[in-house]
């Protein structure tokens, strides 16, 4: 595919000893969606932070948006800036209102000023419904509203590529559809979409591809419907059969 | 009514238990307190033994009377729930009060009612308690040294002004807040530094020159603590950073500054800062006295500060880097915007605590010959016209010393409060 905004070519890496990735290979077409399932320990949050750069990988080629990430801070720092990432752990800045955590990069990073950060930042929020709490702290918030923060401070830098790393495993049952109504909302309206879930009905809903990783490798690599109508791999199989 | 069982106390007699053990506590504490106030002692008919113990017992049975659970009246019920649960907690309780009582009364008297402060020799100190004439007279060298007389005005005026400008942060104007942390890190440490340069030393614009070891006192202790805490602050911090490091020689760097001056004491540094540091200067490089003082007990200081600020770095959760870097901001703006002002919230008990102990190690600036206020008090308690007073000089200094520390703790608490954001 030439249109690929994601190509990921051989990836190896180690912590230490144990490999955490096996020779990995995944090309990401712009506008796509792909949700990464898995056994914990399978590597798939730590492969979505390799293509930020939270984690050096040692072999292999990560090119994104056609910049090759190396150890070059320069390009790291422009990919960073156009990748936004969702974490497990939200990991709002807790010293900083819902509206600083939001205009906060834009305005340091992207150099925007500081009214016109403001509004987009308004404006995000209205998207994950959090626009009255604009103006409290983290603290103040349950996990959900400060998920749907998180989402939102991660679109104020206007990125092209979304990545979220299990963004409702933190949270009380009741708030994890508040959370993925607002993802699949950003999914609708044509996002770049890398998730790390074990939301099954979120993958049947939006994504494109699905991925099952286990042991550092991709074990499937299928389009959602036969992912889930027939998935080739008895490792896969015995997955679905646990999680659904 | 039920029958009055002095021995469980309960609550349908409410009122006769509580006037009669109350009566029998005030009774108790009465005894002491006239006795250690006015020496009058009520239970002098009483054999020795009883008449010692007396206050005790008669405080136990009152005690014991008014220790009725769930009375109805708040009061009670919070005095007995925290002071007399039992006989044992009821004994502690009457022991400390009776020190209280005791101990009060011949601390008045050596401050107040025995002490003199009329006169100006030593002649004139009659009574029992302190001598406060010593520091009337001696309070002028206390404050400035030996700076001179005629010229303290100089201080004075330096002093105020750093100390109204030191306010300006009050001011409630959304114009000057944007510049508040610019001006309280940057112009007003110059500023300071000027007015002490320009008005104090002298030396220039037709002022006197005064050398710095005619500066002393309380005003040195001032000069000294302020340039030490605005410089080993910023230092601490980026050595903190260093040793945090990714960069090995940067590390490394920091990591032998630390332990160097962490691992030397206070005094010898303050030595070496005198004796030693110029013999390896060339010989027409002159660096005065009390600036080798200040360098040499900031960087000392800042090897602390950076210890506690790295305990707060520590403390900060990976996904605090891990955001702010996916957001794109490099080492500075992460470190600026979203760890230091965590990290730095986290360590203030810690930077109080280093600060605190800053201004009071001042004083072993003596070992190069500045005077602060300790130093003065040891020279004035050794002046042949003033033997014998070093209790009021050291109670003085004492006294001073909480003041200023006790101050410092409470803007630090204020600050925790102010820069609190959790729920």
């Amino acid at each position: 595919m030439s249109d690929s905004i994601i190509k990921i070519n051989g990836v190896n890496k180690w912590f230490g000893d144990f490999q955490v990735l096996k020779d990995i290979n995944l090309e990401v077409s712009s506008k796509q969606k792909i949700v990464v399932c898995g056994p914990s320990g399978s590597g798939k949050s730590t492969l979505i932070r390799c293509i930020n750069r939270l984690e050096e990988h040692q072999k292999g080629t990560i090119i994104v948006d056609g910049t090759e990430l190396s150890e070059n801070t320069k390009n790291i720092e422009k990919i960073r800036a156009e990748v936004g990432m969702v974490f497990q752990q939200f990991n709002l800045f807790p010293h900083l209102s819902i509206l600083d955590n939001c205009t906060l990069a834009p305005i340091w990073v992207k150099k925007m000023p500081k009214k016109q950060a403001e509004e987009l930042a308004m404006q995000q929020l209205k998207q994950v419904q959090i626009v009255d709490q604009a103006k409290k702290f983290p603290g103040q918030l349950s996990g959900g509203q400060q998920q749907r923060s998180a989402i939102a401070r991660a679109l104020c830098m206007q990125p092209k590529i979304m990545l979220f790393d299990e963004p409702t495993s933190a949270l009380d049952p009741e708030m994890i559809k508040e959370v993925l109504d607002a993802m699949v909302n950003l999914a609708k309206g044509g996002m770049t979409m890398i998730v790390v879930t074990h939301e099954m009905g979120f993958a049947k809903e939006v994504a494109d591809e699905v991925i099952f990783m286990d042991e550092g490798m991709i074990v499937e690599k299928q389009p959602t419907k036969s992912f889930f109508a027939n998935p080739k791999s008895d490792r896969t199989k015995l997955f679905l059969s646990q999680i659904l | 009514m039920s029958k009055i069982n002095f021995l469980k106390p309960d609550k349908e007699n409410l009122n006769t238990y509580l006037y009669s053990g109350s009566f029998l506590f005030f009774i108790a504490i009465f005894d002491v307190f006239i006795n250690s106030f006015f020496e009058i002692n009520i239970t002098a008919f009483l054999p020795k033994i009883v008449g010692f113990l007396l206050p005790l017992i008669l405080g136990i049975i009152g005690l014991h009377l008014i220790r009725i659970e769930f009375s109805g009246i708040k009061n009670l019920d919070l005095l007995n729930k925290n002071i007399n649960t039992s006989t044992f907690n009821a004994v502690l309780t009457l022991l400390i009060i009776f020190t209280l009582i005791k101990s009060i009364s011949p601390i008045i008297n050596w401050f107040i009612l025995d002490a003199n402060i009329a006169g100006d020799t030593k002649e004139a100190c009659t009574g029992s308690g302190a001598c406060w004439t010593y520091i009337k007279i001696w309070l002028n060298r206390f404050v400035y040294g030996m700076y001179p007389n005629e010229l303290q005005w100089r201080i004075n005026i330096s002093f105020i002004l750093l100390i109204t400008l030191a306010f300006v942060g009050i001011i409630p104007s959304e114009k000057i807040k944007k510049f508040l942390t610019l001006y309280y890190v940057i112009i007003y440490p110059i500023v300071a530094f000027i007015l002490i340069y320009y008005l104090i030393s002298g030396g220039s614009l037709g002022l006197e020159w005064v050398e710095t070891g005619a500066w002393g006192g309380l005003s040195l202790t001032f000069i000294v603590s302020f340039f030490c805490l605005i410089f080993c602050f910023p230092v601490g911090m980026f050595l903190a950073l260093g040793r945090r490091s990714v960069l090995p020689t940067v590390r490394y760097i920091s990591i032998g500054f630390i332990e160097f001056w962490r691992g030397v004491p206070l005094i010898t540094v303050l030595f070496m800062s005198s004796v030693m540091f110029p013999m390896f200067l060339p010989e027409d490089f002159f660096m005065d006295k009390l600036v080798r003082v200040i360098i040499a007990i900031s960087l000392f200081e800042a090897a602390y500060v950076a210890e506690v600020i790295r305990g707060g770095l520590q403390a900060l959760p990976r996904g605090q880097y891990d955001a702010a870097k996916s957001l794109g901001m490099g080492y500075w703006k992460m470190h600026i915007f979203v760890i230091l002002p965590q990290a730095l919230k986290l360590v203030i008990p810690g930077i109080a605590n280093t600060f605190l102990a800053l201004v009071k190690d001042t004083p072993l600036i003596f070992v190069v010959g500045l005077l602060e206020i300790v130093g003065m008090l040891n020279l004035a308690k050794t002046n042949p016209k003033w033997l014998g007073f070093a209790m009021e000089g050291y109670v003085f200094a004492a006294i001073i010393f909480w003041i200023i520390c006790y101050s410092m703790s409470r803007y630090s608490q204020n600050l925790e409060l102010k820069y609190k954001t959790e729920r």
